[in-house]
This record gives C-alpha cells, structure tokens and sequence, in this order.
C-alpha cells in the first residue's frame, strides 16, 4: 500500500498551538491557563482517563466547542485553522443510507463542489488503501465495526487537510481489528499534523511521536513522552511496553 | 413461499370471522334488517358492485387528496418549526390546542363553508393527518445524531446543503412513521365528512342504506371500506419500507416476511 501523503504538499503543514485555554464544563471547570502543541507533520497523542476533558480539548482544536476567553488555537503558518482540520471521532459516523463510496465523497458533496470522474475514482483509490477495494457499493449496515472505521479513515483521508483529528477512533473495535487499524492509520496519515485522544496507553506508545498524559481536576496536560523508534512501533517493542507500564502504575498510584 | 405466508394467514383469519358471522346469525335468529347473513351481503356487493364503486372512488379521491395535502403541509410545517425558532414559541401550542378540538365537532363548521363536495371532506382528513406529519417529522428533524452535525461542520458545510444531505434523510424514517399514522387515520376523516354533509362517498351509502333499512348494503359499504383502508396502509407501509431501505427493522418477524 502506498503512503498518501497530504497532496498539498509537506510545506502546507503546520504545527498547532493551543493557548491559555480554559474551559468549563456546566458549572465545573475543566482546565484553565492550559497549553498545549501539536507538532508539525507528527502524532501527539493525548492520554487520560475519561471524563478528564481530552475530547473538549480536541473539541476546541476542532473548533466545535465555543472558545471561552482568553483561549487562542493557532497554526504556526499565522492562517486560520478552519477549513484545514478533519475529524475522526469513535463513532464511524457513516451515514447508514449512503454507500461506503457515497460516505467517502460526503465532504465533497456538503461543500458543494462537483463529483467528478477524478473526485470518485479518488474515492475508490482511497477505499482500496483502507483494504476494502470491491465493498464501495456496500451500506454501513452490511459492514462490520472495523470495516466501518476503515470506511470513516477513507472518508478522513479524503478530505485531505493538513490536520487531522482523532477522538478515540478505534476504541470501539476489538483488539486484534485496533491493531491492524491502527497501522493502517499511521501509515496512511503520516506526514500530517495528527492529535489523538486516546484512554489506551498501548495505542498512544504505539503510535504518537510525542505522548502527553492529562490528568487532573482541572485537569493539567504532562511533558511529552517521547517512545524511541518510528511510529507504528511493535505491540511487543520492549521499550513500548516498559513506558506502558510506568504509564498504568502512574495512573493507579 | 414465505412471500405467500401472510396472504394465507390474512385469508384463514377471513373465513374464521365469516364462519362466525354465519353461526351468530343462525344461533341468534337475528332479524334479516339487524344482522344480515354472510351470502346476502357477498350477492349484494356482486349485484350492486358499479354504485358500490362509483362511491368508493369518490370517497378514495378525498382519503388520497387528503393524504397528499396532508403530508405536503405537515411536512413544510415541521420546516417551518424546526428552522424559524419563534415559530416554535407561537405555532407550536396553537397546533396541540387545535388537536384538541375533535374533529367531528368541526365537520359541520367544515361543510359549512367548504360545501358538499369534495373540498370538505378532503379539508377534514388534511386537519387529521397533518399533525402526525408535522410532529413526527419535527421529532426527525430535531433529533439528528450530533456527531453527524460536528462532522459536517469540520467539512465546512453550509446550512442548505446540510439540511438536504443530512438533517432530512435522517429524519425520513420518523417521518415514514408519520405517514403510517397518517394513511391508518385519512379514511376516518373522509368518513366522517360524507356523514356530516354529502350527496356521494361510501360514509354517504352507509347512512343512506341505514335510514331505508337496507342492512346488506350498509355492511357491504363496510366492507368495501375497510378493505380499501387496509390495502391504502399495506401499499403505503411497502412502498415506505423500499424507499428507506437503510432502516433498520429489529423485530425478526418483519424480516422474515421480506
């Protein structure tokens, strides 16, 4: 399979900043005077346990959660973040009446530009990356979980933004079906600015280039972690599973 | 084979209530006028088949008018209330107060001003079937899966194109639900105009066969149309289930009938 890197070009890639960012959740506040970076053309994957307001965080990033002063994102490139992020969430969020090649070219329909030749044969060309070349005519519903999340990073990687970002994708698939996902997405998405939240150590050791853990009420975000050997490294890397380790015995203290 | 079950079932369940008719009237001796016998209303729906129809077409019109009026207004209603929030705050109760009022109880009003013709009748199953529509389909449109909506915002998508490509097809299945109640409940109105004010429809024939004692008549009308209701809520139900066939259907019977 072929690398895909971002067609504009590893120029176009910017780093992220998130700064002082603050934000309440209802009357609890979930961090304040916050900082955090996503470095240009890498992983950064965001640890914590639920709840501690990792998907706000990506939320914020995304721009779907309302910036409460005196919050500023901003790329390194000084242009707006807006129209140059896409979006992976743990749901698949297919739509269940469109086909998986219909689902892929749903950014491309919702902004209002033609489905060319070129646009579908894209598509298919990206189905075929995620392995499921031959199943474009296929409705989620005739799909399994993993399939549906290869669907969903098919559908990601169509959109073809510099930044991407993952809000637990691969959770609700099982171990094995993580796994192979798991390389795929690290293969296919490399070369872009890529923020993953995640609750599974294994996954963020696996794949980020840096590993921050945010713990905390309000929650504070850790120094970056930085796991030795390019990404996605080995589930039996023994340098991987001794950060693990330290990683779960520093969550249960 | 399993496409013929539900027609074998539908046609052992007849012949059980005709046997049952025929035994109430022997049993009973019931007069001919108040319980006519199974035979006499089958060759009375043979003999009397061209007036039967004539009505039963008239009274089809009004139900598929009223359905079609029906759906179109109640679906730009819930449009209306799902995209203009002070149509929320001033449509809204005006539409549950005006759900209150019983039918019946305007028919008279509805003849009144609309006539003995069709205009009324087909008035009567617009106000039925409008409120299922518009609720039903409001539900849909108000209850679209976030994530879809945050999706579509990374995607930069306008709020036309969102609307088309994501908030209506997502509320389809609620509004099929809608359109089910609705086909359940047009003849209802129809009916119930023919009685009020009426020179023609099958809710005019029963009245008149009534007043001149023709009992067989009556029932045969009866018959006519709950045969035509239930065919008009089978065709509706099909053809909704093939327009929508994402829908998931969970209760395994329904599959099996497929």
């Amino acid at each position: 399979m072929i690398e895909s890197r971002p067609r504009g070009g590893a120029a176009a890639v910017p780093s992220v900043a998130v700064g002082n960012a603050r934000l309440r959740f209802g009357d609890t506040l979930l961090f304040e005077a916050l900082d955090f970076e996503l470095a240009a053309g890498s992983w950064t994957c965001l640890l914590g346990s639920s709840g501690v307001g990792k998907s706000s965080l990506l939320r914020l990033v995304a721009g779907l959660a309302r910036h409460e002063p005196p919050t500023r994102v901003s790329a390194s490139d000084g242009q707006p973040l807006a129209g140059r992020i896409a979006y992976m969430a743990q749901q698949d969020l297919l739509l269940p009446w469109l086909t998986a090649l219909d689902n892929v070219l749903l950014g491309t329909r919702l902004r209002g530009q033609p489905v060319t030749i070129n646009k579908v044969a894209e598509a298919r060309r990206l189905l075929d990356d995620v392995g499921l070349g031959g199943r474009d005519g296929l409705r989620p519903a005739a799909l399994s979980g993993g399939m549906r999340q290869r669907v969903a990073l098919a559908r990601t990687l169509m959109e073809d933004r510099p930044v991407v970002l993952m809000d637990e994708p691969f959770s609700a698939v099982d171990a094995l079906t993580r796994i192979r996902l798991q390389d795929l997405a690290a293969r296919l998405l490399a070369g872009r600015t890529v923020l993953l939240v995640t609750h599974d150590p294994l996954e963020a050791l696996r794949l980020g280039s840096r590993v921050h853990v945010m713990s905390g009420f309000p929650a504070t975000i850790g120094p970056a972690l930085i796991p030795p050997g390019p990404p996605p490294r080995p589930v039996g890397d023994p340098a991987v599973l001794e950060l693990q380790a330290a990683l779960l015995q520093s969550f249960t203290a | 084979m399993s496409r013929d079950r539900p027609v074998i079932r539908g046609l052992v369940t007849v012949i059980v209530l005709l046997v049952a008719w025929q035994v109430v009237v022997l049993a009973t001796g019931a007069a001919h006028f108040l319980l006519p016998p199974p035979a006499a209303v089958f060759a009375t729906l043979i003999h009397q088949a061209p007036r039967l129809g004539h009505h039963a077409l008239i009274t089809l019109v009004e139900i598929l008018l009223g359905l079609g009026f029906g759906v179109v207004l109640g679906a730009a209603a819930a449009l209306v209330l799902a995209y203009w929030p002070p149509a929320r705050r001033w449509l809204l109760p005006v539409l549950v107060v005006s759900q209150a009022v019983p039918v019946f109880a305007l028919a008279p009003i509805l003849v009144l001003w609309l006539g003995y013709g069709l205009a009324s009748k087909v008035a009567m199953a617009v106000l039925i079937i409008f409120f299922p529509v518009t609720a039903a389909f409001f539900d849909g449109l108000r209850r679209t899966d976030p994530g879809w909506l945050d999706l579509a915002r990374t995607m930069d998508a306008g709020p036309g194109r969102l609307l088309l490509l994501i908030r209506l097809p997502a509320a389809l299945p609620a509004v099929a639900s809608g359109i089910r109640i609705a086909a359940a409940v047009a003849p209802i109105g129809a009916v119930v105009g023919e009685w009020v004010g009426a020179s023609s429809g099958l809710g005019y024939l029963m009245l008149y066969a009534n007043a001149r004692v023709q009992s067989e008549l009556m029932f045969a009308a009866l018959i006519v149309l709950g045969a035509m209701a239930v065919t008009l809520y089978f065709t509706i139900d099909r053809a909704l289930r093939r327009a929508l066939p994402w829908q998931p259907d969970s209760l395994p019977d329904f599959n099996q009938e497929k």
